[in-house]
């Protein structure tokens, strides 16, 4: 598998270290309902498709990137910086 | 306070096996520029005066003794001279940190197929290229200077261990190469 890093170009797995899901990018606000919580803290999709999770390159540029994968077919359809976004 | 002497973690040593050359060397001292956000124009300033700009992504710019290498985003190293005023960036000393070993002759890219996880041949690795990437398990800054020329700038915690990686890929592939099938 290889990773193609926004700064760093195409990059093997193994410089790479696996975060989680995209929810970890969406934080409730403060005050949010419980359930909000529980669903940010707890819950996770387990898609047999296109999925984004969180990477962090740590043998190259340590930047924290969302990666666009399918999990069927494995293949690997971007990879955008998680600095730098609009929120 | 006394005069210090600053010693490098290998003294200097070198070692020549097959077609490669592994040596410490002294490039000087070593400066994190790393850019605050907004602070690009003052920074570019700054480095007028040593005629460097911030180099891009996976390289690094040269002039009379002075280099400046891409270490991350918003981020490189100044190498060989003294860092002059810089606004808009944080600068840090970095020199004792650093072990920098060069890897000469016709085996080093060879040698240095066996550890790292990425091409190092010329066209995919032309000369002026810098990347980060890993040494076996160390995370280390790579540089080509020239065909044959690497050089290979690793944590100074590790300075041994790196060596010691090296000189093994060295000698087994002086071994394979001398070995007939």
């Amino acid at each position: 598998m290889r990773l193609t890093c926004p700064l760093c170009g195409e990059r093997d797995r193994r410089e790479f270290y696996y975060y989680g899901a995209e929810d970890y990018l969406h934080r409730p606000a403060e005050g949010a309902p419980l359930a909000e919580w529980d669903n940010y803290l707890h819950l996770r999709d387990n898609p047999a498709g296109v999925t984004k999770d969180l990477w962090y390159h740590e043998a190259g540029c340590s930047q924290w990137l969302l990666v666009t994968r399918n999990t069927v077919t494995h293949e690997v359809l971007g990879a955008e910086m998680v600095a730098g976004r609009a929120k | 306070m006394p005069e210090l002497i600053a010693k490098t973690a290998l003294e200097g040593q070198s070692l020549t096996v097959g077609t490669s050359t592994l040596a410490e060397a002294d490039v000087g001292r070593i400066t994190s520029v790393a850019v605050f956000p907004g602070g690009a124009k003052a920074v570019a300033k700054g480095l007028k005066t040593l005629g460097l700009t911030m180099p891009e992504p996976n390289s690094l710019v040269e002039r009379k003794g002075a280099r400046l290498v891409w270490t991350g985003r918003e981020q490189a190293f100044l190498m060989g001279v003294d860092c002059p005023e810089l606004e808009g960036a944080a600068v840090t000393d970095q020199t004792d940190g650093w072990t920098v070993l060069t890897l000469t002759g016709a085996g080093a890219v060879d040698v240095l197929a066996r550890l790292v996880p990425m091409d190092l041949r010329l066209p995919a690795f032309p000369v002026g290229r810098a990347v980060r990437t890993q040494l076996n398990h160390m995370n280390v800054v790579i540089l080509r200077l020239g065909e044959h020329a690497f050089e290979i700038m690793g944590f100074r915690s590790m300075a041994r261990t790196a060596w010691h990686e090296l000189e093994a890929a060295m000698q087994m592939l002086a071994a394979r190469n001398g070995t007939k099938f």
